[in-house]
């Protein structure tokens, strides 16, 4: 034990100090949020400009809708033609100019409305105007038939249908979607810190191998000790690195938005337009309380438990494979062969996780994909939150755990041999066969 | 004295491929213990066994005279001939960790380590990274590592490679302190001057089998073959190698000398005494060469494996 503590040990301090280790842990924050930051500015800057847009209405039934807003002010035109309609908006370099033919009838509009622009205008400021001019026709229309759009207003009707499982439990639509963003960041955490320090594993093992260091460490402990302890000291160092990540990321983002003032949520897309529009709702603030409930709803304590053992077991089952291919191999050009292999389970996992857990949390290639044990972790962090039921999260776990012990029982095998065999690269029946040495 | 090292019996495949049929070897304490053989003799798979890096497949191996068991580790300093340290991690800590897996306490290995660096001159090394020193410099330290945690037993596989000639003279005075001061040393080489130099009993490995082994001087005296390397001054050089040949086996000879005397290998019979050869030699000329030829370690090696 105490071997494995002194390994674990170095491995987390040398990898620590490491020069790159170091710079990529300040850096890759400081650039992720630099980048945002830079984005989110310049759409701002964007947005901010002021847009004048020329109307010129010769049917007289739509231009009082034409508000002026918080970046697009009209310009109303009037008794004037197209012509020199065109020559005002060109001299006065508004943005262009919405032209509305003269209409005797409302059912036939089409054709008859224009934009004109020297550049081609952007999606957001066209789907405005578009809605916009069918809101106001869809109500003439309605008016001519002789309807009263008050009272059309009035029997208006908003609906959230409440959903409830036997067992008495609440649960809505906004339930299912913090679930999935929950499982969703769960499964997707482990796969890329399986691939970010299971990479890691890997190269710090060939490293033994290239420095021809190993044969002496083996004479003083078991190979599986330096395995394990290999795996736990990156480990740890990767939680730290993680940790690091999160704090000055956090903490990076709060600072940009307050420096800028940015409200990240403001970028300009016709989606996120709307969104804001349905912020300004007091529905929207109903759905925030909903957020919140449902964030109460989900099995906290089941999640963390889970989300651990299978984080652990998963990782701990994929990196000792990655520890496994270190040792086969002379140099990191010869794992690409060994590595596609460890990989395709994983972004099975993944795949499966995003496609079809979405769909239906408990569907039969769902339950099915989160007993097996390559893909399980992923995939049963992922079902976690919608609820599954606790002898099979056990049983998941305890075929996670056979197979993991298996695993590292047929890496460290490898391992062992691999470690001092040097010059060529293996074949899989080698692999196989170095089982039985 | 007993023996430190018992090896009795031991085989060990991989796969259809046999690297050690049945070897044997008793190490006497405070010997200096050649184990020769060829490349891919089984040398460095024996030394692995006794490293408990792999395991026999049969056979037993007694350390002390108790069987080889995991508390053994800080008994045995290993220096393998695949070799080499952490290029990114300092001397000092690099060296503080492999002694502290040999199950050295922190401040144990560090004292032990001044002592080393300051005697062979390389303290100030000690914040250096592996990757600034030259290769001769990261084999001494490599060579501390070994020793210090004073092992009753050191396993030594071509431990000068890498190092200048002086340095490897300093490494050497360094493996004989060591055995004066009690322990014993496994040392394996192809360097044959110095198992001539340093070995007090060789082994002799070849295709998994051994085929040679006892104390250096009898096996010497076991391949001597009673041959006189002469030379000799005389004016009828063609009558006296006539003569001689009659009663020898005779060959030219081939060693540095100052004069232009007659120069040959004498193969003396088992009835034959090299005094009565002598006293014929004086009769006949003017003697200014007479050794016996003692067969180097390398020509027992040669022929023993190309016998073999």
């Amino acid at each position: 034990m105490n071997h494995l503590r002194l390994i674990i040990k170095r491995e987390y301090v040398t990898k620590v100090k490491n020069k790159s280790f170091i710079v990529m842990t300040i850096l890759s924050p400081i650039l992720m949020i630099g980048l945002f930051s830079l984005v989110a500015y310049l759409s701002q800057l964007n947005e901010e400009k002021e847009r004048v847009i020329s109307v010129l209405d010769e049917s007289g039934m739509i231009q009082d809708v034409f508000k002026n807003g918080d970046h697009i002010s009209y310009n109303i035109l009037e008794n004037m033609s197209l012509k020199d309609a065109e020559e005002l908006v060109k001299q006065t370099e508004s943005y262009g100019l919405l032209h509305i033919d003269k209409l005797n009838n409302v059912d036939s509009v089409s054709g008859h409305i224009k934009f004109y622009s020297e550049d081609s205008p952007s999606l957001s400021v066209i789907s405005n105007l578009e809605s916009k001019i069918e809101k106001r026709l869809e109500n003439l229309k309605l008016q001519n038939k002789g309807v009263d759009i008050g009272m059309i207003e009035a029997a208006k009707t908003k609906i959230n249908i409440v959903q409830e499982s036997f067992e008495g439990e609440k649960t809505s639509k906004i339930d299912s979607v913090v679930k999935l963003v929950f499982g969703g960041l769960a499964g997707y955490l482990l796969f890329m810190f399986i691939i970010i320090y299971g990479n890691m594993i890997m190269r710090s093992v060939i490293e033994e191998k290239t420095s021809r260091i190993i044969e002496v460490i083996i004479s003083s402990v078991k190979p599986i000790q330096l395995m394990l302890g290999k795996i736990i000291g990156t480990s740890l160092a990767g939680i730290t690195q993680f940790v690091i990540w999160l704090i000055i990321g956090g903490s990076l983002l709060f600072v940009a938005s307050a420096i800028f003032g940015i409200d990240m949520g403001h970028m300009q897309s016709p989606n996120q337009q709307m969104m804001q529009q349905a912020m300004e709702n007091p529905e929207m603030n109903m759905q925030i309380q909903d957020v919140l409930a449902a964030f109460y709803h989900l099995p906290i304590a089941n999640l963390i438990i889970a989300f651990i053992v299978f984080f652990i077991c998963g990782y701990l089952l994929y990196s000792s494979l990655y520890a496994a291919i270190g040792a086969a191999v002379d140099n990191e050009t010869d794992t690409q062969q060994f590595v596609l292999p460890v990989l395709m389970p994983l972004m099975l996992a993944v795949y499966i996780g995003f496609f079809t857990v979405i769909e239906d949390p408990h569907g039969t290639v769902s339950t099915v994909f989160s007993f097996i044990p390559f893909t399980s972790p992923v995939v049963m962090l992922m079902r976690i939150p919608f609820g599954v039921p606790i002898w099979q999260q056990i049983l998941s776990l305890l075929i996670l755990l056979g197979t993991f012990m298996l695993t590292v029982w047929f890496a460290a095998k490898i391992y062992r041999v691999g470690i001092l065999m040097y010059g060529k690269k293996p074949t899989y029946k080698e692999l196989i066969k170095w089982i039985k040495y | 004295m007993g023996n430190i090292l018992e090896v009795q019996g031991v085989s060990k495949n991989f796969g259809s491929f046999t690297a050690l049929n049945n070897v044997s070897i008793s190490v006497p304490k405070g010997s200096i213990f050649g184990l020769l053989g060829p490349n891919g003799a089984g040398k460095t798979t024996l030394i692995r066994i006794i490293n408990q890096i792999t395991m026999p497949d049969s056979g037993h191996v007694f350390l002390d005279g108790e069987p080889l068991n995991p508390l053994h580790i800080k008994d045995i300093g290993y220096l393998p001939e695949e070799r080499g340290l952490y290029k990114s991690m300092k001397v000092g800590e690099q060296a503080l960790y492999l002694a502290q897996l040999k199950g050295l306490s922190h401040n144990e290995a560090k004292a032990r380590l001044k002592y080393w660096f300051d005697r062979l001159d390389i303290g100030d090394w000690w914040h250096k990274k592996i990757q600034e020193l030259s290769k001769g410099m990261a084999q001494k330290i490599q060579f501390v590592v070994t020793v210090l945690h004073q092992p009753k037993l050191l396993i030594f596989d071509e431990p000068f490679s890498g190092f200048d000639p002086i340095n490897a003279n300093l490494i050497k005075d360094e493996i004989l302190k060591l055995r004066e001061d009690g322990a014993t040393v496994i040392f394996s080489t192809h360097r044959m001057e110095s198992v001539e130099e340093l070995c007090d009993e060789i082994t002799l490995i070849n295709k998994s089998n051994k085929i040679l082994d006892g104390k250096l001087i009898d096996i010497k005296r076991q391949f001597k073959t009673n041959t006189f390397e002469v030379g000799i001054s005389t004016k009828k050089q063609d009558v006296l190698e006539q003569e001689l040949s009659e009663k020898f086996q005779v060959s030219s000879a081939n060693f540095k000398s100052l004069g232009n005397e007659l120069k040959l290998n004498i193969k003396l019979s088992d009835n034959d005494k090299p005094n009565d050869l002598l006293s014929f030699l004086c009769n006949h000329g003017e003697v200014s060469h007479f050794v016996e030829l003692i067969p180097s370690v390398n020509d027992i090696f040669i022929q023993t494996i190309q016998n073999n």
